[in-house]
C-alpha cells in the first residue's frame, strides 16, 4: 500500500483523493480499535508528540491526547495561558525548545492563519495542524466526511450544507475542500454579512433562505456563530439570527424529509441548534466526536509511518 | 521462474483433515477452546478447520479473526505502509485454550505480534499454534508451532504461499525462487 502523499497534515487543500481515502481505511480499522475491551496498540510507542494549543479548545484538544494514548505515543501538553508566550516568545522560539526535548510530531491550534504551514518551513518536526485562525482545520472535515460515509454509506453526490458563521468558520473551508475532492455537492447558507464574497468560486452553492437550504439537502452541518472572532456586529440581533438561521424541531417537521443534522461543536444551545433538534435521532453529532478520535488516530499513524528510524 | 508446487490439492487434503483429527486428539469436545486465525492470509486456513471440525465431530468451534497490523514489529521501518485488516473476535478468550491458526511460520514475528495483539480479547489459559507450512531452520525469534501441516527447508530469498480455492481457485502451496513472481 502506498503512504500518503504530504509530510504534514497543514490542510485538506493539500490532500488527493487517495489520500483521503486511505485516513478512512485506516479510520475504520481504529474504530474497531477503540472498541476493543483494551483500547490501545503500540504502533506509536517511539513517538514524542507535543500539543501546542495557543487558542481555547475543549474537545479537539481531549480528543487528539486520547488518540495519541490510544496509540501508546509519549505526550507533552501546552496551552498558551500558562506559558512564556504570555512572556513575548516568539512562535518559533517557544516550538523550538520544545523540539530540542526530542519531539517527533506536533500538533498545533494557533489563532492565526498560515501558523501551521510557517512552522512546518521553518522546524524539523511532522506538523498536524488542529486549526489556524480561520484558515483550515483539516481533522475537523475528515471526521465530519467521515461520519456521513458512515451514515449514509457514501460522500459522493450527497448534499450537504453548511449553515451559519462561514465567514469566520475554518471548520467550513476545510469541510468544503473535503467534501468537494469526495464528489459531494456543497452548499453554504448564512446572512450575507457571514458568507465570504467570493466563496462561490470554490464550487460551492450559495443559499440564504434556510428553508430553501434544508429542501435541498441531504446533511446539514451547523456551525457555531464565532463571537469572539467578531469585531463589528453582522447581525442585528441574536433573537434575529435564530429566527431566521436557527434549526429548531418545527423547521425540521416542515421538511417531510429527514436529514442528518452535523455540529462541530461546541453548541450554542438555542442559537443554530435548538435542544430538541441537537439532541434528536436525525443528529450524529456524537458520532462525529467518537469518529474524531479514530480520524485523527488514522492521520497521526500515517504521518508517523513516514518518519524514518 | 515458474513456481514450485510443494503441495498439491490432493496433498492438502490430506493434511487439512490430519490437522483436524490432531486437534481433536488434544481438545477432545473442544469445550474450552477457540480458534483464531491470524489475518489476512492465517483466516482462512482457520475457517476451513472450524468447517472440517465441524463435518467430522459435530462441533461448531468459536472462531475469530485477529489482525496484527498494529502490534507488528517493523512499523517506520518498511518503505510500504502498513494497514490493517478487520478483527472479528465476538468472544473473549479468558481461560480458553486458543489455537492461533496461520498459513505459514517463517521468521515468528508474526506470531509474537499475534501473542501481544490477543491479550487484548482476555487472558487464555494456553496458547496453542497451528501452521500449514512451517519454515523450519527460518527463526528469528523462539517459536514454534504445535501443528504442523508441512515443514519446508526453503532460503530467505524464496517465498511460500498457501493458496486457497476460495481465492485463487485450487488448494495448493507454492514455492517461489525470486520474490518479482507472483
Amino acid at each position: 500500500m502506498d503512504q500518503i502523499s504530504v509530510q504534514h497534515l497543514l490542510g485538506i487543500k493539500d490532500l488527493n483523493k487517495k489520500d483521503i481515502d486511505l485516513i478512512f481505511s485506516a479510520a475504520d480499522n481504529f474504530k474497531e480499535v477503540i472498541n476493543r475491551p483494551i483500547k490501545k496498540v503500540p504502533s506509536l510507542r517511539d513517538i514524542t508528540v507535543a500539543n501546542l494549543f495557543f487558542e481555547n479548545s475543549t474537545r479537539t484538544k481531549l480528543s487528539f491526547e486520547l488518540a495519541q494514548k490510544r496509540l501508546s505515543a509519549d505526550i507533552i501538553n501546552f496551552s498558551s495561558g500558562s506559558s512564556s508566550v504570555k512572556k513575548g516568545e516568539t512562535l518559533i522560539d517557544t516550538v523550538n525548545n520544545i523540539l530540542a526535548m526530542k519531539v517527533d510530531m506536533v500538533v498545533m491550534r494557533h489563532p492565526n492563519a498560515g501558523a501551521a504551514k510557517f512552522l512546518s518551513e521553518n522546524v524539523n518536526a511532522v506538523i498536524v495542524n488542529a486549526g489556524d485562525g480561520a484558515h483550515e482545520h483539516p481533522t475537523q472535515a475528515l471526521l465530519d466526511a467521515f461520519s456521513i460515509r458512515e451514515k449514509l454509506g457514501e460522500v459522493k453526490g450527497k448534499k450537504v450544507v453548511i449553515i451559519g458563521d462561514i465567514l469566520h468558520s475554518r471548520v467550513a473551508l476545510s469541510n468544503i475542500f473535503c467534501l468537494k475532492k469526495l464528489g459531494a455537492e456543497v452548499m453554504v447558507c448564512g446572512p450575507a454579512t457571514l458568507i465570504p464574497k467570493f466563496i462561490g468560486e470554490l464550487g460551492v452553492k450559495v443559499e440564504h433562505d434556510l428553508m430553501k437550504a434544508l429542501q435541498w439537502c441531504d446533511v446539514a452541518n451547523m456551525l457555531r456563530i464565532q463571537f469572539e472572532r467578531q469585531d463589528t456586529k453582522f447581525f442585528p440581533s441574536v433573537r434575529e439570527y435564530i429566527m431566521m438561521y436557527g434549526l429548531n424541531k418545527e423547521k425540521l417537521d416542515q421538511l417531510k424529509k429527514n436529514i442528518v443534522i452535523m455540529h462541530p461543536g461546541p453548541i450554542n444551545r438555542g442559537v443554530e441548534l435548538s435542544s430538541d433538534v441537537a439532541d434528536s435521532e436525525h443528529s450524529i453529532i456524537l458520532e462525529q466526536v467518537e469518529n474524531g478520535v479514530a480520524v485523527r488516530m488514522a492521520v497521526m499513524y500515517l504521518l508517523a509511518s513516514k518518519l524514518k528510524r | 521462474m515458474q513456481p514450485k508446487v510443494i503441495i498439491n490439492s490432493k496433498a492438502f487434503q490430506l493434511i487439512l483433515k490430519r490437522l483436524c483429527y490432531e486437534l481433536i486428539e488434544q481438545h477432545g469436545d473442544f469445550s474450552d477452546t477457540v480458534l483464531m486465525g491470524v489475518q489476512p492470509r492465517g483466516s482462512e486456513l482457520g475457517e476451513r478447520i472450524q468447517r472440517e471440525l465441524k463435518s467430522i465431530t459435530g462441533i461448531k468451534v468459536p472462531f475469530g479473526k485477529l489482525d496484527i497490523t498494529f502490534f507488528r514489529d517493523d512499523f517506520r521501518r518498511t518503505e510500504k505502509l502498513l494497514l490493517a485488516d478487520a478483527t472479528e473476535i465476538d468472544f473473549v478468550i479468558e481461560n480458553k485454550k486458543v489455537v492461533l491458526v496461520d498459513d505459514v511460520l517463517y521468521t515468528g514475528r508474526t506470531i509474537r505480534a499475534a501473542m501481544d495483539a490477543m491479550l487484548v480479547y482476555g487472558r487464555p489459559s494456553a496458547v496453542e499454534l497451528l501452521v500449514f507450512v512451517d519454515r523450519r531452520f527460518s527463526r528469528d525469534l523462539p517459536i514454534q508451532a504445535t501443528y504442523v501441516g508441512k515443514r519446508v527447508d526453503s532460503i530467505a530469498s524464496q517465498r511460500v504461499s498457501v493458496e486457497w480455492d476460495k481465492i485463487e481457485g485450487e488448494d495448493k502451496v507454492l514455492m517461489f525462487s525470486t520474490d518479482k513472481e507472483k
